[in-house]
């Protein structure tokens, strides 16, 4: 198991180029964050900022340098495996489109249950509940987690997407600019009740957007 | 597995239009398939109960599977003959069970007209019982009575106590079309009487008018050459006055007591002093005449498997089409953990669902419309049905199908997993 004390994100000398390219899209000296830290990354578009959740998703291995999620290495890891690792420890909010179109709301946040039964165990004897008691949490009624997920609002969408990145208590929650298909004040509400649900949680969360505005709620702030 | 069931469940019936329609061309390709086969199966059946009961066929020595066609189909011109004096020679072996003369030449609006004796009857049947049924009437008594069978019947409406005539020669122009009779003249002064109606059996005799050997001398006493003798007209009620045993004959059917004693038989024949004679196995020679027919089936059969083909092509080509939309859902079910045999399972499954929903649809068609169309086809085209359930083939058939339905979604998969991996978390939209 992970230790208790093992940080989220320990990256170290990260360079990434596309196969092919010689100058790297993305160049990362040093970055940490630790269990339960809540950290703002900011980022102009073109500045590496989906590349980089992809190298931490393990979508992507990095060309040089170390990336290590919860002490454990991804490129140490088979692809199989890390699809495994993925499931299990990370939960992932995105921009817009987070959902499948043909599930319910409910089903939705049950995915990662359904891929992973790390997750599906910590959620609990019965992950239908985790999943109600989520949505209700993130102010999604029951009436509406039973529709199709395309016809819910976009920010209605973007709670669900949270429940689901949260469901199972992964260790660390990665957010790629997940406000900005909202109007300003709904992307306030928005952070505010996803701090609170992962604080809740114990998960780390690493949010990257372009917006400097969405910085004051966090712990760190580093820009890409 | 249960997991990517429903997934694959679900997103395919959010793309339910196209792929239904994927799987309605498969579900024609099966039913065109499985369609040839039974009917072809059915012919086969059919045409060995043709000569269900009859051990040898003995005939003018030549060619097996025209004697074959002569003495069973009672099609073609028989310009060789036997004597009368040798069939009453091979028929008092002890061996043979029951023998059956056979003389063929005239015909009656395109239908073939047997001359035979009331044994035919007996003897010969459709292959589940031995004995021909009569649908009205009974076998021949008289000289100048007949007895139809039922296709003979139902396309020239005919009942039991109508007079008709026969033409001589053998025809095979298609009795709706036969009005020109001025190469086939009729042997008018001596009708005959329709005393029975065969009930139908499925094999060549439905087709046959069937009268005594007796008769088919006493039409032909005042002709010669194949012409009327000038001069020389022998009224009907005279011709009893004449001998009218018959100096020839085109084939003889044999029946034996012992089935294991057919070779011997054979060979005796085969062995005859009096003059060349053949015996030919049936079954045999039906192979061989299956044969030369084979080719048309397996003409059928390629272009069902065609369309099979194309059917399959169209199934890869809306999942591989329809992959560009997807590419959103893929990277979602990468982030909740999918890998990337996932993603393989995934869409193979879906163009597994579509190949069975279309093969059950095609069986379901095949097994309706047999069940419905059974007896207008075994009325029309004297085919049976009725009992064809999923034969051995058809499964094969069906097996192949599926096999090559679940090869062909490996091409989409395996596109769909490159571009999973390619795209990552976030696919460019």
């Amino acid at each position: 198991m992970v230790s208790p004390m093992a940080p989220a994100i320990h990256i170290r000398d990260l360079r990434f180029a596309w196969p092919g390219q010689t100058a790297p899209c993305l160049t990362l000296p040093a970055l940490d964050v630790d269990q339960g830290e809540q950290v703002f990354i900011q980022g102009e578009s073109g500045a590496g900022k989906s590349t980089l959740l992809n190298l931490i998703g393990g979508v992507l291995l990095p060309r040089e340098g170390r990336v290590q999620i919860l002490d454990q290495a991804l490129d140490a890891l088979s692809a199989p495996a890390r699809d495994r690792f993925r499931v299990d420890h990370i939960g992932f909010i995105f921009q817009q489109f987070n959902l499948l179109p043909y599930l319910s709301a409910l089903d939705n946040v049950l995915l990662p249950c359904r891929f992973s039964a790390t997750r599906a165990q910590r959620a609990g004897p019965r992950p239908v509940e985790a999943a109600r008691r989520l949505l209700d949490a993130l102010e999604v009624d029951g009436s509406d987690a039973a529709r199709p997920a395309n016809t819910l609002s976009v920010g209605q969408q973007q709670r669900v997407a949270a429940a689901r990145a949260l469901i199972g208590r992964p260790a660390l929650i990665l957010a790629d600019e997940p406000t900005s298909a909202l109007d300003p004040r709904r992307q306030d509400a928005f952070i505010t009740l996803l701090g609170k649900e992962v604080a809740a949680h114990g998960s780390s969360l690493v949010l990257v957007s372009h917006d400097p505005r969405l910085a004051s709620r966090f712990d760190r702030c580093i820009a890409l | 597995m249960k997991t990517l069931l429903s997934l694959a469940w679900a997103s395919a019936w959010n793309r339910r239009l196209s792929l239904a329609l994927a799987a309605l061309s498969i579900a024609l390709a099966v039913t065109l398939l499985l369609s040839v086969t039974r009917a072809r199966e059915a012919a086969q059946t059919q045409f060995a109960q043709s000569a269900a009961g009859v051990d040898l066929v003995v005939g003018p020595r030549g060619s097996p599977v025209q004697l074959l066609l002569h003495a069973v189909f009672h099609l073609g011109d028989a310009s060789h003959t036997l004597a009368w004096k040798s069939y009453q020679t091979l028929a008092a072996d002890p061996l043979i069970a029951w023998s059956l003369p056979l003389s063929l030449g005239d015909s009656h609006r395109g239908f073939p007209v047997l001359g035979s004796t009331p044994e035919f009857f007996r003897h010969l049947g459709d292959g589940q019982q031995q004995g021909l049924a009569f649908a009205d009437g009974q076998p021949f008594a008289g000289l100048f009575e007949v007895v139809i069978g039922a296709e003979v019947a139902a396309r020239l409406g005919y009942q039991t106590g109508r007079q008709i005539t026969l033409q001589h020669g053998s025809s095979h122009l298609d009795a709706h079309h036969h009005d020109d009779d001025a190469a086939h003249p009729e042997h008018a002064d001596k009708p005959f009487r329709i005393v029975g109606v065969l009930a139908p059996t499925g094999t060549p005799v439905d087709r046959t008018l069937i009268v005594s050997l007796p008769a088919l001398e006493a039409i032909h006493l005042d002709w010669q050459g194949g012409m009327p003798t000038p001069g020389l007209s022998i009224p009907a009620d005279a011709a009893n006055k004449f001998d009218l045993t018959p100096k020839h004959l085109n084939a003889v059917l044999i029946g034996l007591h012992q089935r294991t004693d057919v070779f011997r038989v054979q060979r005796q024949i085969n062995a005859f002093g009096g003059e060349p004679l053949m015996a030919i196995l049936p079954g045999l020679a039906m192979d061989e005449l299956w044969q030369l027919m084979g080719s048309v089936e397996r003409t059928l059969h390629g272009l069902a498997w065609l369309v099979m083909a194309a059917g399959l092509a169209g199934l890869v080509a809306v999942i591989v089409a329809g992959l560009g939309e997807r590419r959103r859902e893929l990277a979602i079910l990468r982030s909740v953990g999918a890998g990337r045999r996932h993603i393989v399972g995934l869409l193979v499954l879906e163009g597994a669902l579509v190949t069975v929903a279309g093969t059950a649809l095609g069986v379901m068609v095949v097994e309706t419309a047999g069940h419905l169309l059974a007896p207008w086809l075994r009325a029309r085209l004297g085919l049976d049905l009725s009992g064809a359930t999923l034969s051995m083939e058809a499964l094969r058939i069906l097996a192949v199908v599926l096999a090559t339905g679940l090869a062909a979604s490996l091409l989409p998969a395996w596109r769909a997993s490159r571009m999973a991996l390619a795209d990552g978390l976030l696919p460019r939209l």
